[in-house]
């Protein structure tokens, strides 16, 4: 009987492998290891250290060598409130299926579940972190992964709570699917390029939902930002792409959907904007590009200040928005044109869908306000109805070059958010 | 003063206008829960018809009521009748029926159709008070104004310039002293002008109450604070308070001197 040659070539490789020692071993941990560290004091590089059901008392387990840490039937790490949980200091290490918790508070040191450092090829994945000081802490680290983790915090006040998922000097890594909560800023990046934050969830946390300054060429798709304490800030940062995101509930005093300030050249397309005190806050933010969002039952859709150039905003959806644009400055810069607003009240006589008169979509009211904020309590009031109204008719002190050349007659058909997760 | 108070309102009851004012507030109601989905939304659109509407059809329907009511007043005085019993009577009369109307043009599509959490019954609840003070203070107001004008069409032309001043031109001088004052602080100013007038505080007070503050920035959080404390939440009803009873003493002391 001949075997067929593709049948010998997987075994000459394994063969092959076997010998050269390159297969990884399985270390058990909860069978022949009593803890982490005993496995890893023991574990040549590549090895993979399975962990089994148990509680383990372990703290600062330094993960010095590619390896593997892989959790069955998740597992729990109790850093008994002392120090950081794990911290990774060499490449390709992956840690699947834990379960972390009990991160002490500190002030002087940022202890976290996971602490990455200046690591390449991580992979963090399907872990659960609860009550973790900082959760997943990266540290000049690249081109690695973290994923479909969930981040439970239990902070209470700004000052003594730290972030869910920490970028710090990163790069090209990629962040998805996980779902963080009840910290100080669910996601945060700072000094981080080309990282891609993909269809994750980031709800109720103190401060910020979505944090990054000075982090440029970052992709940001399909996640969702609900009832954090001030929705979404980002600054000086370029070549941002945001798109399909819902930005839901940010209500409060001061919360945004999403605060831009010196953001450049970014776009920002097909999100949701839903329920926000202010949807898009735009400061010092140029050549970006706003298109295809839905604007609806914000307290101001848009707040773009004067000194924003360049900007475009076009075929969005404005519905019921108390203000759909506000401003402060008397010119502007920024081209408004074929968005749709639910308040426009002209014809299309050429039944060509776009309304023959153009909208502005900055009221009387609204520029009152800007100049003395004390008249918001006439919000709502027949005089300020009757106000915008005349107004509306003569444009005397709103924005001259403000308006939407060609609104929109219906709402813009354009893809949805992702409205899974 | 209670037989006066039960044969005008029973004579309200068969006027045509109580039901339209019902019917108004039923349909609206109705329409609004039915379009908008949302609760929280109708109540938002109801504000605006509560804190302008009524105290418009208060005002006119209280001069009207009391001018072609005249005679039967004047017929009235002729008896052995104490004179505040009769004024009292007949105001609590139409009061009770546009408040009667009003409530139940709201509440009756309300638990029909709202399907509603806890929180916004008691806002819904909120709106209802102050409609109901509202209707107390124009009512009052139109009162005062009838009994004082014999002209009939002097008085109307006064009761509507009342409530033209009080539901607009007062949020106009509002602002322009405002913008003129730009560069001082206005928080305590602007909580002050509010205060005084009736349909400014209800509005305001509404809309803190659903949750608006926080569109209001800064100053929402002034607001927020001094209608969140006992103390705010006394001072505005004791203004509401002392807006029924001003006219309506007003209108007592007016009519148990005036020779008719």
């Amino acid at each position: 009987m001949r075997f067929p040659i593709r049948f010998i070539i997987p075994f000459l490789v394994i063969a092959t492998f076997q010998t050269l020692g390159a297969v990884p071993d399985t270390l058990e941990v909860g069978k022949k290891y009593a803890s982490i560290k005993q496995a890893l004091a023991t574990a040549a590089p590549g090895d993979v250290i399975k962990v089994f059901p148990g509680v383990y008392f372990e703290n600062e387990v330094i993960i010095d060598k590619p390896c593997t840490l892989l959790g069955v039937g998740y597992p729990i790490l109790d850093a008994g409130l002392k120090n950081d949980a794990i911290i990774i200091r060499a490449d390709s290490v992956s840690i699947i299926g834990l379960h972390i918790r009990n991160v002490a508070t500190n002030y002087v040191r940022d202890l976290a579940a996971i602490h990455v450092e200046e690591a390449r090829h991580f992979n963090i994945q399907d872990n659960k972190l609860e009550n973790t000081f900082f959760g997943i802490y990266l540290q000049k680290s690249r081109d690695g992964r973290v994923a479909g983790n969930s981040i439970i915090g239990q902070a209470v006040v700004e000052a003594s709570s730290g972030n869910a998922i920490h970028l710090w000097y990163c790069k090209n890594v990629e962040v998805s699917n996980n779902e963080a909560r009840h910290h100080r800023d669910g996601i945060y990046l700072e000094f981080s390029d080309s990282i891609r934050i993909v269809r994750n969830v980031s709800q109720d946390n103190l401060r910020y939902g979505l944090h990054f300054m000075f982090s440029n060429y970052n992709d940001y798709f399909e996640n969702t930002f609900q009832s954090n304490g001030a929705g979404v800030a980002v600054m000086f940062s370029a070549h941002i792409v945001m798109k399909r995101n819902r930005f839901i509930d940010n209500w409060g005093s001061a919360s945004y959907g999403i605060l831009l300030k010196e953001i450049k050249d970014g776009i920002i397309s097909n999100n949701l904007f839903q329920g926000n005190t202010i949807g898009i806050y735009g400061e010092s933010s140029d050549r970006m590009t706003i298109s295809q969002n839905d604007f609806t039952e914000n307290g101001y859709a848009l707040r773009i200040l004067g000194s924003c150039r360049d900007n475009i905003i076009t075929e969005n959806n404005f519905i019921d928005n108390t203000f759909d644009v506000g401003t402060n400055a008397t010119r502007q810069y920024n081209q408004y044109t074929r968005n749709y607003w639910s308040e426009y009240t002209g014809y299309d006589l050429d039944k060509n869908g776009l309304g023959d008169v153009p909208y502005r979509p900055v009221k009387l009211f609204s520029f009152v306000v800007e100049k003395v904020p004390q008249a918001i309590v006439l919000l709502r009031s027949l005089f300020v109805d009757l106000m915008n109204f005349t107004e509306k008719v003569t444009p005397v002190f709103t924005p001259q070059d403000l308006f939407d050349d060609q609104p929109l007659m219906k709402p813009h058909p354009h893809d949805q958010y992702s409205t899974s997760s | 003063m209670w037989k006066i108070f039960k044969y005008s309102f029973f004579d309200l009851l068969r006027s045509r206008w109580t039901y339209f004012y019902f019917l108004f507030f039923m349909i609206v109601t109705a329409g609004l829960l039915h379009l908008s989905g949302q609760v929280a939304a109708a109540i938002t659109s109801l504000l605006n018809i509560v804190v302008v509407l009524i105290p418009l059809i208060s005002t006119l329907y209280g001069i009207v009521y009391f001018y072609n009511s005249s005679e039967f007043t004047e017929l009235l005085l002729a008896q052995p009748v104490r004179r505040r019993s009769i004024f009292l009577g007949q105001y609590l009369g139409l009061f009770t029926s546009l408040a009667a109307s009003f409530l139940l043009g709201i509440l009756i599509p309300a638990i029909f159709l709202g399907h509603f959490e806890v929180r916004l019954w008691l806002d819904l609840f909120y709106l209802l008070g102050i409609g109901t003070l509202l209707t107390a203070i124009f009512t009052a107001i139109a009162f005062l104004i009838a009994l004082r004008q014999t002209n009939r069409m002097k008085g109307f032309a006064i009761a509507i310039l009342t409530w033209l001043f009080l539901a607009v031109l007062y949020d106009g001088l509002f602002i322009i002293f405002l913008l003129f004052f730009e560069d001082y602080p206005l928080e305590k100013f602007s909580l002050i002008a509010t205060v005084l007038n009736p349909i400014d505080l209800s509005r305001t007070s509404l809309l803190l109450k659903l949750d608006m503050a926080a569109l209001m920035g800064y100053t929402g959080a002034v607001f927020n604070k001094f209608f969140g404390t006992s103390m705010g939440m006394l001072v505005s009803i004791s203004a509401l308070v002392l807006w029924v009873a001003g006219p309506l003493l007003g209108f007592l002391r007016v009519a148990a001197r005036k020779d008719f």
